[in-house]
């Protein structure tokens, strides 16, 4: 019995390695399939809501097919306005992100011993795990008036900020929580840099600046770029950091009232949702053209 | 080198950058021991009375069970299929085979509102069937992001070890399982448990799609956001967010040391 049921899976076994093909689809089915159910279905349904409406009377969904959602956000200048934000926040996030974590990645990558890396690598990998509410929370209580910036502003005599519940705080927040995703692909770009190619600069004749700007930064953007796709596109998403330290709306906040708050009116949401969808299209474009998807 | 004093400023930078990135997550867990019920600081003492108050509390209890529950399952799904994709991948060359590495980032390269809208409509409005919100919804949008993390592990081990171990194995009798068994899996079993864990930390602390798909169901992460959003038992919440720090950093720390460790093909 056993040597048959062996033998059985000895000619299964077989036929499976004279067929990869047939190996190949057996693994690959299922990860496929999951996310074609679940995540491009779900993404389709979106789609095709977003031309759908509420009727006003009864609140019920209209299958109808109508430009109603996408009129409104386009010559509604309060939508208009929060996607604007949303869209300046999200490329000044990227910009600070992108000027704090270059020179640490650099000192990363290039001047720290191996045995330091190896500590800096870890210390930058978990803020970036350790709980993310946590870390806005953590940001809520340094900026709140009687917080510990006010504190310690106060102990070195200086004047006390006002920043809690502002854009400031919105822009601080997010720089804060995305700033890892930054620097570990432009240190992994950094790292790859031979030390050949800087001498072979220097040798050039290239001053330090000359070799930063033509060796190591062209080198470095893929890394950028890469990173950038983070920082954008998590701030385009994210509604509950504007929620928690600041007091405006972004794309995220007004696509949740639509769906989970009052205002109950999915296909609007679904319309706003093909916002930050085609901003991030567009902008991972650009990125696999700087070469960012072989540094992720 | 660099020049004594760009060496020394980017030091400089460094260190300030470290201090930035630990002092807020440190200043949390300080407040985990503030004894009054005021979040100013300094805290006014030391007290670890709050941590027995948070272990009683019902909802904080029944809220980390289904965080739990839910993150042990989507990392099951989000392993099994992950490894697939990788082994399919790192294996076979195949048409679209690029399209389906996109594929399995996308849900954490695009907006975290954008899946969650997603999935809630897909979930309500379907027109095939609906799901009510359960402890399956909020699986289905957690492994959905989590494959992507167990897929990324296996498929950089994959990449550093060669075809010709699976093919010897195969020359010497074993069968498919037994190949599997006694060489693939000791090759990618540490990546394997490092995707595993990071998975798993990733569904633990997740709140942007989680709120879209659980209904009113309380995850501990959506249980500290009501609180935090209404500035209620915050004392708790501290503590719990203490706790959340710890359950995070602990499984990504044992990740790191994983992943340099590469199963039974020591480097040389």
């Amino acid at each position: 019995m056993a040597g048959r049921s062996r033998s059985a899976r000895r000619r299964l076994s077989a036929a499976l390695w004279r067929r990869p093909w047939l190996r190949g689809v057996a693994l690959l089915l299922p990860p496929l399939a999951w996310m074609l159910i679940f995540y491009l279905a779900a993404l389709a349904v979106l789609f095709v809501s977003a031309f759908w409406s509420i009727d006003s009377f009864t609140g019920k969904l209209t299958h109808v097919w109508t430009w109603t959602n996408f009129d409104t956000i386009i010559h509604d200048p309060t939508y208009r306005q929060i996607a604007f934000r949303t869209i300046w926040m999200a490329a000044a996030v990227t910009l600070t992100d992108a000027l704090i974590a270059f020179p640490f990645a650099y000192y990363m990558a290039r001047v720290a011993t191996p045995r330091l890396r190896t500590i800096l690598f870890v210390i930058v990998l978990l803020p970036l795990w350790s709980s993310y509410l946590a870390r806005i929370y953590a940001w809520r209580l340094i900026l709140n008036h009687d917080g510990a910036l006010n504190w310690t502003l106060g102990k070195l005599g200086l004047p006390q900020q006002g920043w809690a519940f502002t854009n400031t705080a919105i822009w601080i927040v997010f720089s804060y929580i995305w700033l890892p995703f930054m620097i570990l692909p432009v240190y992994a770009a950094l790292e790859r840099i031979p030390d050949s190619f800087i001498e072979a600069s220097r040798d050039l004749g290239g001053r330090n600046w000359t070799t930063f700007r033509r060796v190591i930064l062209p080198l470095a953007l893929p890394g950028l770029a890469a990173g950038s796709i983070f920082t954008f596109s998590l701030t385009l998403g994210d509604y509950i950091t504007p929620s928690l330290v600041g007091n405006v709306d972004f794309i995220g906040n007004v696509i949740y009232r639509n769906v989970l708050g009052l205002t109950n009116n999915l296909p609007f949401a679904a319309a706003y949702a093909t916002i930050p969808l085609i901003v991030m299209a567009v902008y991972l474009i650009l990125a696999k053209r700087l070469g960012a998807f072989e540094a992720l | 080198m660099e020049a004594r004093a760009t060496r020394i400023s980017l030091g400089v930078w460094t260190g300030l950058v470290v201090l930035f990135l630990w002092v807020p997550l440190i200043l949390i867990c300080v407040y985990a021991f503030n004894p009054s019920n005021i979040q100013s600081w300094p805290i006014g003492g030391f007290s670890t009375k709050w941590f027995h108050a948070a272990w009683h509390n019902e909802e904080a209890r029944s809220a980390l069970i289904l965080s739990l529950k839910a993150g042990v399952i989507a990392t099951a799904i989000a392993v099994v299929l992950g490894t697939a994709a990788a082994a399919a991948v790192s294996r076979f060359r195949f048409f679209g085979r690029d399209a389906v590495t996109f594929l399995l980032v996308l849900p954490i390269a695009l907006p975290g509102v954008v899946t969650g809208i997603a999935l809630n409509s897909f979930f309500n409005n379907n027109p095939v069937h609906g799901l009510p919100p359960s402890l399956w919804t909020i699986v289905i949008g957690h492994a959905t992001f989590c494959i992507v993390v167990v897929y990324n592990n296996v498929v950089a081990r994959l990449r550093r070890t060669q075809t010709s171990l699976t093919e010897a194995s195969m020359d010497l009798g074993a069968d498919g399982w037994q190949t599997f068994r006694f060489v693939t899996f000791p090759v990618i079993s540490t990546a394997l448990v490092a995707g595993a864990l990071l998975a798993f930390a990733l569904s633990f602390d997740e709140v942007i799609v989680t709120t879209f798909t659980a209904g009113a169901q309380n995850t501990l992460p959506i249980w500290i956001l009501g609180n935090l959003r209404l500035g209620q038992q915050l004392p708790q919440v501290n503590v719990v967010v203490f706790f959340v720090i710890v359950m995070t950093v602990l499984p990504v720390t044992i990740a790191q040391r994983l992943s340099r460790d590469t199963g039974i093909l020591r480097r040389r």
